[in-house]
């Protein structure tokens, strides 16, 4: 804890600001209860009212609290977007570094299916699905996963497959060890760095793939506050002048972007160059 | 290859009027580590006349090269020159402004690096690399340069000059490639050449031509040269003056001549004591005569699904107990007889017997207690050693898989392991092999061969990346856990100073057979098989006259 305080003081003023607001968002999700001034899907006044000192930024087109809907929404959008992150690099991340260690007819079949997953446009193919198989949070997860494991596929079969030719690893085959031993301790704390970096990013992506398919109509189902959503549902707003819609919009913007400084960090220090 | 000069250089006396080429005084730099600047060379000194060819050696770390970048005032990325002066012809390197220094290199200071694979352009053609300094400088038309480069290609005795310009890097060998550059670094007629280890990665009997290649040619247009390296023979035939380097000091500076027949410092005559190692023969009657531990008969093996055979008919024997050397050049088949007995790379003809018993071909087939008593040790203790396990962890993996070692008494193993090969227990087991140095390093592979606690290891190339100082140690400590323990090696190497220290018998590759198979004396006492005596007439000696008594010879043989 010490020594990670410690790299945060000689860190960039870039990256100390995309920590301080990382935090912050998660102490939005954690206290949402206790910061928001009223309940999520409360309705409370008329649609659309003006800001004032009873709704500090208005209410939305059913009447609801703005302000304790966007606290609420970090919860669902960087929520979901956080695991569903978390499963894609780890079914990705562990059929990646398989399809390196093992080689020839098993990598041959992951690459090929991951192919032909990444050859339909994201986008298209997650809205395909989600209106086949309905759009339950659960289902939301598990198909986003699947499509962006396969960037992480991507990535961890080809870091891994050059941590593989090293003499290490060869040598631990040939000492007889099992598959999951030279995966679990020869290959994965060799790539774990330029996998930590690229899931800032992926996460980045997540995170703005679910609001896109939210403010289209198939991400986190009402009455669920997501920030995705609030922009669709307000957008009207934006007409007349007032920039209320915006507010969850650079809420995304703005956890996107810290997310990026701490990760270009953390990537610089991967990379290992030293500044002059 | 005509008019060899045959006598050495008159030397500019220091004392004489014309003004030093290269001064540096009180020379410190710093490096960049974890907990801030730490002060690598502390203090040096180094004067070079004009035309002069200064030799710079000592152990990996002294600080050779980054003095030698220095001389072109650049620093490497983390680096810093923190103190001291530099003059080049005149011109302050230190206060010279980035662009000043900018039109000195490569025009007027040229720098030879240690891998010219990695230091060309793969995507360009030589001569267009060639053709690039003297056209940024200006000194001649692209035109013109070319028909230069194709000259000085001549010079250096590359095969078909005018053509080989016209190929990219990767289509030429490496010790062609190291002439190439030294043609490319020529192309402007500089004042002062750089040559950072230029013929370390190569074998001995191509490291000869390169020699003599730059040799001359450096002679012939009146060059200074500051040559770097850690092998004392190769600095005897290149150098007017040697500076011996230690942690960043100035240890001894002296000519060439008094420099190898009186060395002064301590330390400067352990450096000249490396190469006397000799081994003592174990006495044979330890041995019955045909215990063999291991048998190799009649391997063919090839690479890409059998399009490219690399091993033909090799049958080798090895004495239970004793040392088998394996030499030859690089490309002969010695590493690649190394994977088919450890079955890494599967046979497609032929036996291999160990303890009488015959072996599957492939490592997958073999059970553990077979893949115990082979251990291998590794060329590069760099990538052979997980960089991020610490050393515990990597020596008690073989103790806890092979013999089901835990808790507390795995860890007094380790500890004794770590004992046997002279590494500090306390200091060492938690660290990782970065922080290590490169003798170190291979000191952690040669226990975690040992943890194993196999009959029979097999040592590729293990000495081949270190310095004379550190294989010297390295050999020493083989020897004795031979000595101790009875273990087997097979030692794999082409540099036969260290089969003199290490191996009883030897056995010379050449293009995928085996030339030539018997004890180390009658190997190193004529008759020699032809490849044999081209392979122990290259090994550099420490005589200054050896390289030009050589070159005469072999002209004469080929007049004949």
């Amino acid at each position: 804890m010490f020594s990670l305080l410690s790299s945060l003081r000689q860190a960039p003023i870039s990256a100390q600001f995309g920590v301080l607001i990382i935090l912050l968002y998660l102490i939005a999700m954690i206290f949402a209860p206790v910061l928001a001034p009223y309940g999520e899907t409360d309705i409370l006044g008329d649609a659309f009212e003006p800001w004032s000192s009873t709704y500090l930024l208005g209410t939305d087109s059913l009447g609801r609290d703005m302000l304790s809907r966007i606290i609420y929404g970090a919860r669902n959008t960087v929520g979901i977007a956080l695991a569903t992150t978390l499963l894609a690099f780890v079914v990705g991340g562990l059929l990646g570094i398989v399809a390196a260690v093992l080689g020839g007819f098993v990598d041959q079949i992951l690459s090929r299916l991951v192919d032909v997953l990444m050859a339909i446009p994201a986008l298209i193919f997650a809205l395909l699905i989600l209106t086949i198989v309905g759009t339950s949070t659960s289902s939301l997860i598990l198909v986003i996963a699947t499509l962006d494991s396969t960037r992480v596929f991507r990535l961890a079969r080809s870091v891994a497959q050059t941590v593989v030719v090293m003499d290490y690893v060869e040598a631990a085959r040939y000492r007889g060890e099992g598959l999951w031993w030279i995966i679990r301790y020869e290959i994965l704390p060799n790539v774990s760095s330029p996998l930590i970096a690229e899931f800032g990013l992926r996460f980045c992506f997540v995170f703005l793939f679910i609001s896109a398919l939210s403010f289209l109509g198939l991400g986190t189902q009402p009455p669920l506050a997501d920030w995705g959503s609030m922009v669709r549902d307000n957008a009207t707003l934006i007409t007349f002048g007032d920039i209320t819609p915006l507010i969850p919009a650079s809420a995304i913007a703005l956890l996107t972007i810290a997310i990026n400084f701490v990760v270009d960090w953390k990537l610089h220090n991967a990379s290992g160059l030293k500044d002059e | 290859m005509t008019d060899l000069p045959l006598k050495k250089r008159q030397v500019t006396p220091a004392s004489s009027s014309k003004k030093p080429l290269l001064t540096m005084r009180g020379l410190k730099i710093s490096a960049q580590l974890d907990n801030g600047w730490t002060e690598i060379v502390h203090g040096v000194d180094l004067d070079l006349n004009p035309g002069e060819i200064l030799g710079l050696i000592g152990e990996s770390g002294a600080g050779k090269s980054t003095i030698g970048l220095a001389a072109m005032g650049f620093a490497r990325n983390g680096c810093k020159l923190s103190g001291g002066s530099i003059h080049f012809d005149g011109i302050d390197m230190m206060q010279a402004s980035e662009k000043q220094k900018q039109s000195l290199r490569g025009a007027r200071i040229a720098y030879v690096a240690q891998s010219a694979a990695a230091s060309f352009n793969p995507a360009s053609k030589l001569i267009k690399q060639y053709a690039e300094a003297p056209v940024k400088h200006g000194l001649m038309s692209s035109n013109s340069a070319r028909k230069e480069a194709i000259e000085l290609y001549r010079k250096l005795n590359l095969p078909t000059p005018e053509l080989i310009g016209f190929r990219y890097p990767h289509q030429i060998s490496g010790g062609q490639l190291q002439r190439a550059m030294t043609a490319m670094a020529m192309s402007c007629k500089p004042d002062l050449i750089i040559f950072d280890e230029p013929t370390t990665a190569l074998d001995v009997t191509t490291q000869i031509e390169v020699l003599s290649a730059i040799r001359d040619i450096v002679r012939e247009f009146q060059t200074a040269a500051i040559y770097i390296t850690h092998d004392l023979a190769v600095v005897a035939q290149m150098a007017d003056r040697i500076q011996v380097l230690k942690d960043g000091h100035t240890v001894e500076i002296a000519d060439t001549q008094t420099m190898l027949n009186s060395p002064k410092e301590d330390y400067t005559k352990t450096l000249w004591a490396v190469r006397n190692i000799e081994r003592q023969s174990r006495s044979p009657s330890i041995n019955p005569v045909n215990d063999y531990i291991l048998q190799l008969k009649n391997i063919d093996a090839s690479y890409g699904n059998g399009t490219q055979k690399v091993l033909h008919d090799v049958s080798i024997n090895v004495k239970r107990g004793q040392t088998l050397a394996v030499v030859g050049e690089s490309g002969s088949g010695k590493s690649t007889t190394a994977r088919v007995l450890t079955g890494l790379l599967e046979a497609s003809k032929g036996e291999i017997i160990f303890n009488g018993l015959a072996l599957p071909k492939n490592y997958k087939k073999r059970n553990k207690d077979t893949l115990r008593h082979i251990q291998m040790i590794y060329q590069m203790a760099d990538t052979a050693l997980n960089p991020r396990q610490t050393i515990a962890q990597i020596i008690a993996r073989p103790l806890s898989f092979y013999l089901g070692l835990k808790g507390d008494k795995k860890q007094t193993r380790v500890r004794a392991l770590l004992e046997q090969v002279d590494l500090d227990p306390d200091k060492y087991m938690s660290r990782l092999p970065n922080e290590l140095s490169g003798g170190q390093k291979q000191r952690v592979c040669i226990a975690k061969a040992l943890a194993a606690e196999p009959e029979f290891i097999i040592c590729d190339e293990v000495t081949s990346a270190l310095d004379q100082v550190v294989t010297e140690g390295i050999l020493n400590l083989l020897n004795r856990l031979q000595q101790e323990l009875n273990i087997t090696y097979l030692f794999i190497t082409h540099d036969l100073s260290t089969v003199k220290a290490i191996a009883d018998e030897v056995v010379v590759m050449l293009q995928g057979k085996v030339v030539e198979q018997g004890p180390t004396q009658t190997l190193f006492t004529p008759p020699h098989h032809a490849y044999t005596q081209k392979l122990l007439s290259s090994v550099p000696q420490m005589d200054p006259n050896w390289l030009n008594e050589l070159l005469i010879q072999r002209q004469h043989e080929v007049t004949l």
